[in-house]
């Protein structure tokens, strides 16, 4: 891009970005490993709860099992909350915290 | 060999039950035994893995998070239990009602597990008392059930995935 304008600036309206890296740090939801649910029955409520496809959420499955957990949904402390809810609802073990706090190998 | 799943899909989307008398007579009561101790009980340690902690880094989040969900979760528990409960005799059930058996069933488990102090090793040789064992039976039956009702509606779930399921009424946030 570049030249000389020969037209009048037109103004856009642009998300504020600051807002949305400070403000709205995602919040991810964690899904622990427990003894207990059967490992169909996890890959099956994250595929029915996330709408993820079966390959998606039995890799998700699969982390939970053999790393002890994974992240499975990310975004507003809101949404982060409903998504708790539900998976609690279905007897799933999953906690919420802000994104890049207690990291595996942080 | 032919093998008859005790559940599974018709074409209609409903769901066909083949389970022994015994089978629906325990289905029947245990429901209404679980709801019960959660009323009674809420605090026991055995039911600890039904309301799990949300913010465990966070006291002042989760003490709020507690005060605005625990009576939500609580009516869903007995709500899905009293589902299992009130149709254990069916020979048919709805998509719904079969997802809502799914989660009573996992209930129990979760309650029977956590009682037993299971770990993913256990085997029915690891209970010396009687009655643990006898529980023990139960939960791995309960856990043979339920994977055939997953197996029954995952195959009603799009495998390439869809959209986010919604709460159908989310919770008061």
């Amino acid at each position: 891009m570049g030249g000389v304008a020969t037209t009048a600036p037109v103004e856009v309206d642009q998300p504020d970005v600051d807002d949305v890296t400070v403000a709205d740090v995602p919040w991810i939801v964690i899904v622990w490993n427990d003894p207990i649910n059967l490992m169909s029955y996890v890959t099956f409520v994250l595929q029915k709860l996330f709408g993820y496809s079966r390959d998606k959420a039995t890799a998700l499955m699969l982390d939970v099992h053999e790393k002890g957990r994974a992240v499975v949904s990310s975004g507003t402390r809101e949404e982060a909350e409903a998504d708790v809810f539900r998976l609690h609802e279905h007897g799933l073990w999953a906690t919420m915290e802000k994104d890049g706090v207690g990291r595996p190998g942080t | 060999m032919a093998f008859r799943r005790r559940v599974e899909r018709r074409r209609d989307g409903s769901f066909v039950l083949r389970l022994g008398d015994d089978e629906r007579r325990l289905l029947g009561s245990l429901p209404g035994q679980l709801a019960a101790l959660v009323d009674a009980e809420p605090e026991d340690p055995w039911l600890q893995r039904l309301f799990p902690t949300a913010y465990p880094k966070d006291p002042e989040r989760e003490q709020e998070w507690r005060l605005l969900m625990s009576v939500d979760l609580h009516e869903r528990r007995r709500s899905q239990l009293a589902t299992l409960a009130e149709t254990a005799g069916a020979t048919s059930l709805t998509e719904e009602q079969l997802h809502l058996w799914s989660q009573a069933l996992n209930d129990l488990r979760l309650y029977l597990g956590t009682r037993l102090d299971l770990s993913e090793e256990t085997t029915d040789e690891d209970f010396a008392d009687e009655d643990d064992r006898d529980l023990f039976i139960l939960y791995s039956w309960l856990g043979q059930l339920q994977e055939e009702t997953i197996e029954a509606l995952s195959r009603a779930l799009p495998p390439g995935g869809g959209p986010k399921l919604l709460p159908p009424d989310p919770p008061p946030l």
